[in-house]
């Protein structure tokens, strides 16, 4: 099987040893492992292009990925095949000042943009929690979010062009550096979040904005969970819209803790990390009123973070969080069900009542201020028993998500993770026109094949609340 | 077909490599960017800590059978536990890749060559004071006999890999004992001196300059007889037992109430040192003295800093000259947490103008032995390294342990800049500067 690629990217970047095929048999989701067949390491559109051919040829999956820092197993080759690295297309290619774009090819690490663009006086947004390690490409295949989505909005909202590789092996240019185009259905953007299940895309162009002059920080604590979910829909309602207003429960704090020693008070039942940017005077303002509103909602404390250090050291920990929380149990799974802001409060009070039903430990953190939670089971998949307990729990906060309005996923990807409940999204009818559409661009089903479509989707619950 | 090596090989794991520690990774990847062989090998995931982890558990569970790319990933690890402080979830990555060399070790048979050598050095040389002290009077012979230049023409070193070649170019001159020069200050303080063997035989100087800058602040210094190497060689290689049985000698030799430090100046021995209590966990007789040890012992530097070093160093007057960087000890700074002190008395130092050099925490591939085991692996490295140090150009490169510091040697004379820069100890260091500017 390896020759024709080793033709195509020189035997350097044909990887079949069993410790290879055993170190990209995983990503960052507990409990999805596959071995692929080979691992290649293209060096641009034109390697892409070729192994692309040859795939759709011999009928061979093909899986694109990062970091493998994937949390819904939307990158493990669960039907072998080739695992497809973007190391050696990790290129910053040209920043446009005068468009305001940056043109990148998949493997630049999400962080390292961040700072180019920014020691540029520009400013690229998205920025997920695992931005020190994870890839544009990653990001834009599935539509990563993060703490700044509050105010930026997510990585589909700065994506402008794509070069991207049909699985016929057709090479494509979607979009450009305009701020208006509507020639034709917006194909580009079909292509963001797909999760390569569509194609290849081999170049990026972002959409940057200019750098805010200032940022500030506040931190308040709570002695309920409530206190902190009414704080984030009053700042709302107050007409913030702050750059990232996140929340972290108490096991996370003391997890946090555990891992960073930066003196978080272990017995707060609640925190919000509230950052405001932009020009002096709005930031000032907004800081102080967002302070007042979580004093006025029962905050036992609310400060403003010592300096710029202080802040990011809080924020790096909130970045930890899931990896901390993993230090209290063998196996964490954490979901990302996202609701209407709105709807915060009564989402963070049902997860708890889950937790209470079904006996298993949840902690949540996540982006309240987006309506995007992150509840965590920890557990032990060695558990069968408790392992059953833990999914009909996780499902429970599936079904309560959609009934007040919200997603299965916010930000994480469906994969093959959670294929099974992305009918109860969408419904029989909308599976159905994605289906269609997959078949129409991969009638093979070579691009990463079993994820967001899965052989078998769980039924729907019934509940009853109260 | 699985092999009866292979077999023997899955079982050892289960035995010696603990399930509990494995679970503990959830494979975030939050150490990759801190892994040294991840960077240098343009991001292999077989070489990164998350991917090892897999590895050792995919031993376990069977998923994988021993062969020689499941055996180059764990051998690649350059130990350095860079990624323990980037791991969120805790993961003790140290103890991990010990119990896997420990897994190796007792299930494959060794040629007859690597079992001689293995004894020889494990059972003789750093496993007594006294041996060590005669292959170092070897080296000495070597060195001044003339035989060092015969050897060379001869070729005798071209059996090594060509790194060891240049290791041996940097071996410092030993010195006999010379007389002392410092000014001593009444004693206040007492403090027992852990020798180390490297540092007692060929970083002698070091060592002499080590006590007299501590008597110069003040304390007394005891050093105790019957002190051994540290065993820290013995728990990297996967020889955990025989380095216990170091341990324990040393917790013997140091077991008295007289003094409130133990105090040494190699990061990678320190930390090993750090680390009894936790080894001897197990063991009724030793734990609590262990405990003691380890808890007693402390780095050159922050024993410095302790004793009031900085103040003294920022009361010296002299013109801003030299630019002076630090290349951290891993062990030092990941397994000890060790890295502003060091900094600190480089700053304060009257003369030289601290700069921070690139990736200064990062390893530079000494690795105890590991740039002679994995010659090309520790260029890549030390080469991405240099690279930081040739855009800041420093005149001196100050570490804390003598493998970085003859890393950093052999760096700069594969770079061809021996007359621009000089690798020294910390120690080294600030006695050359207090001397100078005492008074």
């Amino acid at each position: 099987m390896k020759n024709p690629f080793i033709s195509i990217v020189g035997a350097e970047n044909v990887k079949d040893s069993q410790a290879h095929l055993l170190a990209y048999s995983y990503d960052a989701t507990a409990n999805f492992q596959a071995m692929p067949d080979l691992v290649l390491s293209p060096k641009n559109t034109e390697d892409i292009t070729e192994i692309v051919k040859i795939c759709a040829k011999e009928q061979i999956p093909i899986v694109p990925r990062g970091s493998g820092t994937n949390l819904a197993a939307g990158t493990v080759p669960n039907q072998g095949g080739i695992v497809l690295l973007f190391n050696n297309m990790n290129k910053i290619l040209e920043l446009d000042k005068e468009n305001l774009t940056v043109t990148v090819q998949p493997g630049v690490i999400t962080q390292d943009l961040s700072i180019y663009v920014e020691q540029n006086g520009l400013f690229y947004p998205p920025d997920p929690s695992s931005m020190k390690i994870s890839t544009i490409g990653g990001n834009v295949s599935e539509n990563s979010g993060g703490l700044r989505g509050l105010k930026y909005g997510v990585t589909k909202d700065y994506v402008k062009a794509l070069t991207f590789v049909a699985p016929d092996g057709e090479v494509m240019k979607l979009g450009g550096k305009l701020a208006k185009d509507v020639a034709g259905y917006d194909l580009m953007s079909l292509l963001v979040g797909a999760e390569g299940t569509l194609g290849v895309i081999t170049e990026i162009t972002l959409k940057l904005i200019p750098l805010p002059v200032t940022k500030k920080t506040g931190i308040a604590y709570f002695n309920s969970m409530e206190d902190a979910a009414k704080t984030v829909s009053a700042i709302i309602a107050n007409r913030i819209i702050p750059v990232t207003l996140e929340f972290m429960d108490k096991g996370t704090i003391g997890a946090v803790e555990d891992f960073m020693k930066i003196g978080l008070p272990r017995e707060a039942e609640a925190m919000l990390l509230m950052e405001q940017d932009g020009n002096d005077e709005q930031v000032d303002e907004d800081i102080q009123k967002m302070i007042a509103i979580a004093e006025e909602n029962g905050a036992t404390s609310a400060i403003l973070a010592a300096s710029e250090k202080e802040a990011d050291i809080l924020k790096t920990g909130r970045r930890a969080a899931l990896s901390a929380l993993s230090r209290k149990r063998p196996t964490t799974i954490l979901e990302d069900a996202t609701v209407p802001r709105s709807e915060i409060a009564k989402m963070v009070k049902a997860i708890q009542e889950i937790a209470v039903k079904y006996d298993v430990q949840i902690n949540t953190f996540g982006h309240a201020g987006d309506g995007n939670l992150h509840p965590t089971c920890l557990t032990d998949v060695r558990d069968k028993e408790e392992m059953e307990r833990v999914e009909k729990a996780l499902e429970e906060i599936f079904q309560v998500a959609i009934e007040l309005g919200g997603t299965i996923t916010g930000e994480h990807g469906v994969g093959e993770m959670k294929a099974p409940y992305l009918e109860w999204k969408l419904g029989a009818s909308g599976m159905k026109l994605m289906r269609n559409i997959k078949q129409s661009i991969d009638p093979q089903n070579i691009m990463n094949p079993g994820k967001i479509f899965a052989k078998e989707m769980k039924k729907r619950l019934v509940i009853h609340n109260g | 077909m699985v092999s009866e090596l292979q077999q023997r090989m899955q079982e050892s794991f289960q035995e010696n490599v603990s399930e509990e520690y494995l679970m503990d990774c959830m494979r975030c990847g939050f150490c990759l960017p801190a892994c040294p062989t991840y960077l240098a090998t343009n991001q292999d995931e077989t070489h990164s800590p998350r991917g090892r982890i897999s590895l050792m558990k995919a031993m376990r569970d069977g998923d994988v059978v021993w062969d020689g790319s499941v055996e180059e990933a764990f051998d690649m690890c350059l130990g350095c536990r860079a990624c323990e402080p980037a791991c969120p979830a805790g993961v003790q990555y140290g103890v991990l890749i010990e119990e896997t060399r420990v897994a190796v070790q007792q299930a494959k048979p060794q040629g007859g060559v690597e079992k001689m050598v293995r004894k020889a050095a494990f059972d003789g040389v750093f496993a007594d004071q006294k041996k060590m002290a005669s292959t170092v009077k070897l080296v000495q012979f070597y060195q001044r006999s003339g035989l060092q230049a015969t050897t060379r023409k001869i070729g005798f070193l071209n059996l090594f890999p060509p790194f060891m070649k240049e290791m041996e170019g940097v071996l410092p001159k030993v010195e006999s004992k010379k007389k002392r020069t410092m000014l001593e200050k009444p004693k206040t303080t007492q403090v027992a001196f852990f020798t180390g063997c490297l540092m007692d035989t060929l970083f002698q100087e070091t060592n002499r300059k080590t006590i007299e800058l501590l008597e110069w602040l003040g304390a007394e210094v005891i050093l105790p007889k019957e002190q051994q190497c540290c065993g820290a060689l013995h728990g990297h290689s996967g020889e955990l037992e025989k380095g216990m049985r170091n341990a324990k000698a040393n917790i013997d030799a140091f077991d008295s109430d007289d003094y409130a430090f133990i105090v040494n100046n190699a990061g990678g021995c320190g930390a090993f040192l750090s680390e009894y209590g936790k080894h001897l966990q197990s063991e009724p007789q030793y734990r609590k003295k262990a405990e003691r040890f380890s808890r007693k012992t402390i780095d050159i530097s922050s024993l410095f800093v302790r004793l009031g070093m900085n103040l003294q160093l920022k009361a010296m007057t002299a013109e801003e000259g030299a630019i002076v960087t630090y290349q951290d000890s891993c062990h030092l700074r990941n397994v000890n947490k060790v890295f502003l002190e060091p900094r600190s008395l480089l700053q304060d130092a009257p003369g030289f103008e601290y700069k921070e050099l690139i990736d200064a925490g990062s390893c530079c591939g000494s690795a105890g032995i590991y740039n002679l085991l994995q010659p090309e692996m520790a260029k890549k490295i030390l080469d991405l390294k240099m690279k930081g140090v040739k855009e800041l150009q420093p005149a001196k490169i100050i570490t804390s342990n003598p493998g970085c510091l003859m890393q950093m040697q052999v760096g700069i004379q594969q770079e061809g800049l021996e007359k621009e820069m000089q690798a020294v100890h910390i120690v080294d260091f600030l006695h050359e500067v207090v001397q100078k500017n005492q008074n």
